[in-house]
């Protein structure tokens, strides 16, 4: 299914990555800021997927828009080819904009209603002048076919079209410059099942046909087992598990990714496994808990005062990296006491 | 079918639309080949005459100096209608210009233009012209169409940069940026073309505005000069003899009120129209 | 069991043009006291105008067509009007919708918005009433009820909204519960409170559902009773476990086959070919025809709800024709 990735050229390199939104302020009072992305690392290599996975509010999405620094990020590094993106200036970064490109999770918004879609997805080619004039239409039609489309649709306005067909419009538009890498951010999220299915296939033989990296952001890990070949989950702004895909999936050793699994609704007859329901709610990003972020809602039978205090690191337990002092006894579903 | 087409036809099947339509068509075409029907409105053949009441060979009677009123009514349209399209078309060109590059870059710039902006709101704009128009005699057509556009962007520059801070957080204007657009490429084709909308609008019923602004300085004899035949300037000439012949007075003030009226009613049907599909 | 609830031929129509198409076109279903009914299908399928039929509320041009029934216990709902029909609503069947930003006022605390919906139906005191919301928030799960009460809705995460929804519809203590698309904008470990909270309050009330999703996998360990819509009707009813065991009907399979799963064997997703076709398009005979794998010659003619099991019904031929390949071979 996930065709196996190159890992020893990493592509996209981020350390330490933070955003914080500055929040309020009305009035002169200064709001504390909200921390979106609280000190995020990992890397991506070429012809690889990473998904990036988390509820939200989690600061996935930032993550995928501060990379392509769509938004200035508060600080950290992000190198991609060697490059670093932070301190590029406009002319360089629209160079790097033709290797790193985006996916939007909402096909309806994501086009321009009053532009053509033979024209959007020209329009990364003639911002590049990547073809002569007469060459761009075959261009466009070759890629509106590649995801898919009828290269008739060209002279169509994205109403007439599918929120699945819309999303393929945004793929080829994304294609069309010839990126070498592509942040997904959440492009399944707002289609239909057997739509979604489509789109999934979609991106993974395009991945296999392009050798393409892609930063895939979810909140659905079973959407994201068909393509991602590693799984970071992220809560409040932080990676708190990171592994490759069926490690994580068949032994999460991080509370929150224990939760997170079994909350994942299943279409089994009787239901499926046992669900462990989070106590209490989602913390604010502005006002995160001390120490690890999720002790006030994790059920870790050694929690204790050190929760509170320390925040735990990033590091190898069984396969995987997780954030958690106790990681090594991490209760499975079926021992937790499920609700 | 662009979205500019079926806005119209929408704005068309309304009954307020299409009578303001209609009527603004009879006007405008009447104002464009009514000339080559009828008799020179600056003829005063027979003076000594006097003004005639509305009757064979002059539907609209003729003036105290014995001129055609229908020829110098159409005449007038074509006056006014002209005064009308171009004043509102540099009001809108600045106002567009304006509020996209205000909207789209805010920062310094924006609160420079929109200080500006400010300040020129919080004077009237009939006190301005009056003003200049007092001190300037005679001043040329041209002359008074731009003024008359020099003075009335402040609003539509405030409506498109409203439009452009929505429009600037759409997704795709993202995706346009995550492409590597420049800004001009953003502003032009992404912004300006999701603006004309609220522009149409504000353009159509912006007319109605300058018919009648423009009628009120001609009639204070400030705007449109003689000989050249103005509503506004046939209603000031029309007093002298109100009692007399009404008709010099009536025929140019219902032309006033039946343009205005169908400029404003297509408006409305257009804003209709272009409002709950804005994207 | 008599039936609580029971639609019988509903049609819904709506205008195109010169002529009218039919977005709901033939849905009968029933609930019994105390059990949930999942109505399940893709965007387009008319599930949603369904329930909104339910209490008259679909919205203009919409028009319920003659020849539709819905039948409340022994009361004709259609037949109702003006205050006989306020009377039903939120008392004998309430509402609950998918986005909980929306769904409630933003100028109004939590607390006014639940009295708003006990006043609505019962002549109590305003101290009785605030009593009641408390009790109302503690049944659905909202810790520090007290101080919820005078919350504002922009102050509560999704997760939180959405139980006001459902106290708000339980106010009025109604025998149905309608929830369309309860969870679709909330995460999935909030999902799984929300389901849980309407779980409880089904048991504990007696009340009957009708859950309202897209999701299979909300509707596992959660329906009893399952019915699969496309193109305006109902194309495959069954007990939940059996329709999860056994799903006949070919747009049921493909469903089951484009859903990516947690765990069990890796495979590529096969999706079902084609697009959902518009209330304008309904393709003649089977509507599913032109998507269907195993559509043949008798595909033409428009099917009849038929039976293939105890309790299991499905709209297609196959039906009474000896090729159904056994589901396991088909999903596995």
């Amino acid at each position: 299914m996930n065709a196996p990735a190159d890992q020893s050229s990493g592509l996209l390199s981020v350390r330490d990555l933070k955003k914080y939104y500055q929040a309020g302020g009305l009035f002169g009072r200064a709001a504390p800021p909200v921390r979106a992305v609280d000190g995020v690392s990992f890397e991506v290599g070429r012809g690889e997927t990473l998904a990036l996975v988390g509820e939200s509010g989690c600061g996935k999405s930032s993550v995928g828009r501060t990379i392509l620094r769509l938004q200035e990020p508060t600080s950290g590094s992000a190198m991609f080819e060697g490059v670093d993106i932070f301190s590029l200036d406009r002319a360089a970064l629209r160079a790097l904009r033709r290797r790193m490109q985006i996916i939007f999770q909402d096909p309806y918004s994501s086009l321009n209603p009053r532009m053509r879609v033979g024209a959007a997805v020209a329009e990364g080619i003639e911002i590049h002048r990547l073809a002569p004039r007469k060459e761009i239409p075959a261009r466009v039609g070759a890629l509106l076919r590649e995801v898919g489309l009828d290269p008739e649709y060209a002279r169509r306005f994205p109403h007439e079209f599918s929120g699945g067909q819309r999303q393929r419009i945004g793929i080829a538009r994304a294609l069309a410059v010839e990126p070498a890498f592509i942040v997904c951010d959440e492009p399944v999220s707002a289609l239909d099942v057997s739509v979604q299915a489509q789109v999934l296939n979609l991106l993974s033989d395009l991945q296999q046909q392009r050798g393409l990296s892609y930063l895939f952001i979810a909140h659905d890990l079973a959407v994201v087992r068909q393509i991602a070949h590693r799984i970071a989950v992220m809560y409040l702004g932080r990676i708190v598990e990171e592994g490759a895909t069926d490690q994580l999936l068949s032994n999460p050793r991080h509370p929150y990714t224990v939760a997170l699994l079994s909350a994942v609704p299943e279409p089994e007859p009787g239901g499926g496994r046992t669900r462990i329901v989070l106590s209490g709610d989602l913390p604010s990003p502005s006002n995160p808990p001390s120490g690890c972020p999720f002790h006030t809602r994790c059920f870790h039978p050694l929690k204790n005062e050190r929760c509170r205090t320390d925040v735990p690191l990033l590091r190898p337990v069984a396969g995987t990296l997780a954030a958690c002092h106790y990681a090594e006894t991490t209760p499975q579903p079926a021992e937790a006491g499920a609700a | 079918m662009t979205p500019a087409l079926t806005a119209l036809q929408e704005a068309w099947r309304k009954p307020q639309g299409r009578a303001g339509a209609a009527l603004l068509l009879v006007v405008v075409v009447s104002a464009v080949v009514g000339p080559w029907f009828l008799p020179d409105p600056l003829a005063q053949p027979d003076i000594l005459a006097g003004s005639r009441p509305p009757g064979l060979g002059h539907p609209f009677g003729t003036d105290q100096l014995s001129r055609d009123i229908l020829a110098r009514v159409v005449a007038g349209a074509r006056v006014s209608l002209s005064v009308a399209l171009l004043a509102v078309g540099l009001s809108a060109t600045i106002g567009a210009a304006v509020g996209l590059i205000s909207g789209y870059l805010g920062g310094l710039v924006d609160a420079g233009l929109m200080r500006l902006v400010d300040g020129a709101l919080a004077i009237p704009r009939l006190f301005i012209l009056l003003l200049v128009l007092a001190v300037w005699e005679r001043v040329p057509l041209l002359a008074l169409v731009i003024l008359i556009g020099a003075t009335g962007w402040f609003a539509t520059s405030r409506l498109v940069r409203g439009e452009v801070l929505r429009l600037r957080e759409e997704t795709y204007v993202r995706a346009a940026e995550a492409l590597g657009a420049a800004r001009r490429h953003i502003i032009l084709r992404h912004l300006l073309p999701n603006t004309l909308g609220p522009l149409l609008v504000a353009a159509t019923l912006g007319v109605g505005d300058v018919i009648l602004l423009e009628a009120g300085l001609s009639f204070l004899g400030l705007g449109v000069q003689p000989p050249t035949p103005s509503w506004g300037s046939m209603v000031l000439d029309s007093r002298e003899v109100l009692v007399s012949a009404p008709w010099a007075g009536i025929f140019p003030g219902l032309a006033i009120v039946i343009t205005v009226l169908s400029a404003n009613l297509f408006g409305d049907a257009l804003r209709d129209a272009v409002d709950p599909r804005s994207a | 069991m008599s039936h609580v609830l029971e639609v019988q031929n509903l049609r819904i129509s709506f205008p195109s043009g010169q002529s009218r198409v039919y977005p709901v076109d033939g849905v009968s279903f029933w609930l019994n006291r105390g059990e949930t009914l999942a109505l399940v299908g893709e965007s387009g399928c008319g599930k949603s105008l369904t329930s909104l039929a339910l209490l008259q509320l679909v919205p203009a041009p919409g028009r319920i067509e003659p020849g539709s029934a819905i039948q409340l216990g022994d009361m004709d709902v259609l037949a109702l009007r003006g205050e006989a029909l306020r009377q039903i609503r939120g008392r004998r069947i309430g509402m609950i919708f998918q986005d909980p930003m929306t769904s409630l006022n933003p100028v109004f605390t939590v607390g006014d918005q639940i009295v708003e919906g006990i006043h609505a139906h019962f002549k109590i005191s305003r101290t009785a009433a605030r009593d009641r919301a408390l009790h109302l928030l503690q049944e659905v799960g909202i810790p520090d009820p007290v101080e919820r009460l005078k919350a504002y809705p922009h102050q509560l995460s999704g997760g939180m909204r959405q139980r006001v929804m459902i106290a708000i519809a339980l106010a009025a203590e109604p025998e149905i519960l309608v929830a369309d698309e309860p969870t679709t904008a909330l995460d999935v470990t909030v999902q799984a409170q929300i389901l849980e909270v309407l779980d409880r309050l089904r048991a504990s009330r007696g009340m009957a559902v009708l859950l309202i999703t897209h999701d299979l996998g909300i509707v596992a360990g959660r329906a009893d009773r399952v019915a699969v819509m496309y193109a305006g009707q109902i194309i495959e009813e069954a007990p939940t476990e059996q329709l999860f065991a056994q799903p006949s009907h070919p747009y049921t399979q493909g469903l089951f086959a484009s859903v990516p799963r947690i765990s069990g064997p890796l495979r590529r997703l096969t999706p079902i070919r084609g697009t959902v076709p518009a209330p304008s398009a309904w393709p003649s005979g089977c509507r599913f025809r032109p998507r269907c794998p195993q559509a043949f010659d008798k595909s033409e003619q428009e099917p009849p709800m038929l039976p293939i099991g105890p309790d299991h019904v499905m709209r297609c031929w196959l039906a009474d024709t000896p090729r159904i390949v056994a589901a396991d071979e088909r999903t596995r």
